[in-house]
């Protein structure tokens, strides 16, 4: 074999990752919603949606190296009729949060912003690129929709959902190959969580990469007899507070898990439903209000206290404090 | 009511004379209108920024009442042409002047500011149905519209934008995110004016964040530019006609203004342009100099409550 002059493959570009997920279902739902138009920021081989700009180039904008320009714009061409998909990595929607506010939320446009790299899962580019805040902030916006699917299958359906759904989402997918959960008859509601394992003893509530973790935790605790319910909560916001206050009541126990701060983000979206409605012990799985840093996922995950093993302990510190009002 | 543009973008220069007079003098009443109501309204609300309300009447009253295919039976047309304040502290001028054109009551826009009323201390699209999009946060409107263009020509119309953006405005770094994307993309719809007062929140832009050279900044990001005396209201007629008639690059109006403008006490002091309290003998005698009449200055400011 002689050397050939193609390019070098983008590390991470392929597989099967949330975000190749994503970029794909994009590029086969571009029939059915001709408005559709998708915002890059130089980084469509990151986000997935070259699959995308490959298959429909007249309705793919570049932006350039500029966020706040991106998502204001998106505005505007959500204003004129057009239905437009902001797409970059989830710590550069940290930098234009406030252009998401005004020109997307405060204005209700019908635009969706989908982040890929959320969190740890970023891996080795470190603690500047893993955005550990976006749910907090973004969660914190009036009438914005927050989502984060956890298996391929889920974000093809997500994204068809968002595209159906009127008003500001924000998606988080994924970088790292990701884990495949559901089978054919899975189906993605916004403001739906699923009980994705069934148990009695305590109920772990994941979004994103989380739900494998949590399920992992779930076989550890089974070793032990503890009966660990799983709930897949793929959207942060609207929280299905019913199915959360459900899980209190029959299982006595909370634990949240995610891939992002402890403070702000699903923990904060479980315990808000809950303290309202079923008071019960709940423990929080994510990062503990600090920066993560380069590593492989599982690595981090290990490191900073998100993987199965810690899922499993806090769910037997919580079931210890069933009853104990404390 | 605005009138017709020409349909055919020919030479500016070289349009109906009397046209053109008769344009004059129906902007300068709108604009007189503006400048009047503005002051009322922020008398009324006890807070609001009355010097870019002054120094941007003359554009905004040239843009509505003879620039922009924008009337108020067709404010959800999708072929009309957008405007986006995006100095949106301007709100209570352009309240105004939309009010002489009759897009909303004079009388209700004079509520500004309070609890209740679609008249926000900046514009807020989902309470008034001729406001394009929100604005308050300086630079994101100019995105706004730069994405409004960008898809009003995917979708083959015709339709233009416009936008006002203040000088101060300009130093947020996302006006020239647009400024590099505009040209980049060709966006020969899209005419941004600059209300160039030289003074902002706390001082002269010179003494703030220094902006010049600015028309060398515009034609180093590829924007077709034209500097006018943004009062001179056939010129700014005639400049946006040429503007519109630019193809392949975006337009930048770079109007030279004075803020306060109209009101001999606020001309060119700084503390007008924050958002200030009006009293009652400021407001009169900002009025008079504006040119109401005793019966026209009590029929704005008495209590709208009594």
């Amino acid at each position: 074999m002689t050397a050939t002059a193609e390019a070098p493959a983008l590390i991470g570009s392929s597989g099967d990752s949330l975000r190749e997920a994503f970029g794909k279902a994009l590029a086969a739902l571009a029939g059915e919603f001709p408005k559709l138009v998708v915002l890059d920021a130089d980084i469509a081989g990151g986000t997935g949606v070259h699959h995308f700009r490959a298959a429909h180039p007249d309705r793919f904008l570049q932006f350039g190296i500029a966020e706040q320009n991106m998502m204001a714009a998106a505005g505007g061409l959500a204003a004129v009729g057009l239905l437009p998909v902001v797409t970059t990595f989830a710590v550069f929607c940290l930098r234009a949060v406030e252009q998401a506010r005004l020109s997307l939320a405060y204005t209700r446009r019908n635009a969706k912003i989908v982040a890929s790299h959320p969190g740890l899962d970023v891996g080795p580019d470190g603690g500047s690129a893993q955005a550990l805040e976006d749910i907090a902030a973004f969660r914190a916006i009036p009438g914005m929709t927050v989502l984060s699917p956890a298996d391929p299958l889920e974000m093809a359906q997500a994204t068809r959902a968002m595209l159906e759904f009127d008003g500001p989402v924000y998606m988080r997918t994924g970088r790292s190959p990701a884990k495949r959960l559901f089978d054919e008859d899975h189906k993605f509601e916004i403001g739906k969580g699923q009980i994705v394992r069934k148990g009695k003893d305590v109920t772990l509530v994941a979004c994103g990469v989380e739900v494998a973790r949590a399920l992992e935790a779930a076989e550890h605790l089974a070793e032990e007899k503890i009966d660990a319910r799983v709930v897949n909560m793929a959207t942060i916001k609207p929280i299905d507070a019913g199915l959360l206050a459900r899980c209190a009541r029959e299982t006595g126990a909370i634990v949240t898990a995610e891939d992002h701060n402890i403070f702000g983000g699903l923990g904060g979206a479980v315990a808000e439903a809950l303290a309202a409605s079923n008071p019960v012990p709940i423990e929080f799985v994510g990062v503990k209000d600090t920066f993560g840093a380069s590593g492989e996922p599982e690595e981090l995950a290990e490191h900073f206290g998100i993987s199965a093993p810690f899922i499993a302990e806090a769910a037997r510190r919580a079931i210890a404090r069933k009853g104990k009002g404390k | 009511m605005g009138l017709a543009k020409p349909i055919t973008a020919k030479d500016a220069d070289e349009e109906d004379k009397a046209t053109l007079e008769g344009l004059v003098a129906d902007v300068t009443a709108a604009a007189r209108f503006t400048r009047q109501h503005a002051i009322a309204a922020i008398y009324h609300a006890g807070s609001g920024h009355p010097g870019g309300a002054m120094s941007s009447a003359d554009i905004l009253a040239a843009l509505f009442g003879a620039e922009l295919n924008l009337w108020p039976d067709i404010v959800n047309d999708a072929h009309r042409d957008r405007f986006v304040l995006s100095k949106g502290h301007g709100a209570p001028a352009l309240y105004a002047v939309a009010a002489h054109y009759g897009f909303c009551s004079p009388r209700a826009a004079l509520a500004l500011r309070k609890l209740g009323s679609p008249y926000q201390g900046h514009p807020h699209v989902l309470d008034l149905p001729w406001v394009e999009t929100s604005t308050g946060s300086l630079g994101q409107g100019f995105s706004v519209a730069l994405g409004m263009a960008m898809g009003l020509k995917l979708q083959k119309s015709q339709a233009r934008v416009y936008t006002l953006l203040g000088d101060g405005e300009l130093q947020e770094g996302e006006v020239w995110e647009a400024a590099m994307c505009a040209a980049h993309h060709n966006l020969d719809n899209l005419c941004a004016i600059i209300d160039y007062n030289k003074l902002q929140s706390d001082n002269r832009n010179d003494a703030i964040m220094r902006l010049e050279p600015l028309a060398a900044k515009w034609r180093a990001f590829d924007w077709a530019v034209a500097e006018v005396d943004g009062h001179d209201i056939s010129e700014l007629l005639r400049t946006f006609r040429r503007a519109a008639a630019t193809a392949g690059r975006p337009s930048v109006i770079i109007a030279h203004t004075v803020k306060g403008k109209g009101v001999p006490y606020m001309e060119n002091i700084p503390a007008w342009h924050g958002s200030v309290k009006l009293t009652r003998e400021q407001a009169e005698e900002a009025l008079a100099a504006l040119g109401a009449q005793r019966d026209e200055i009590r029929e704005f400011l008495d209590d709208r409550n009594g």
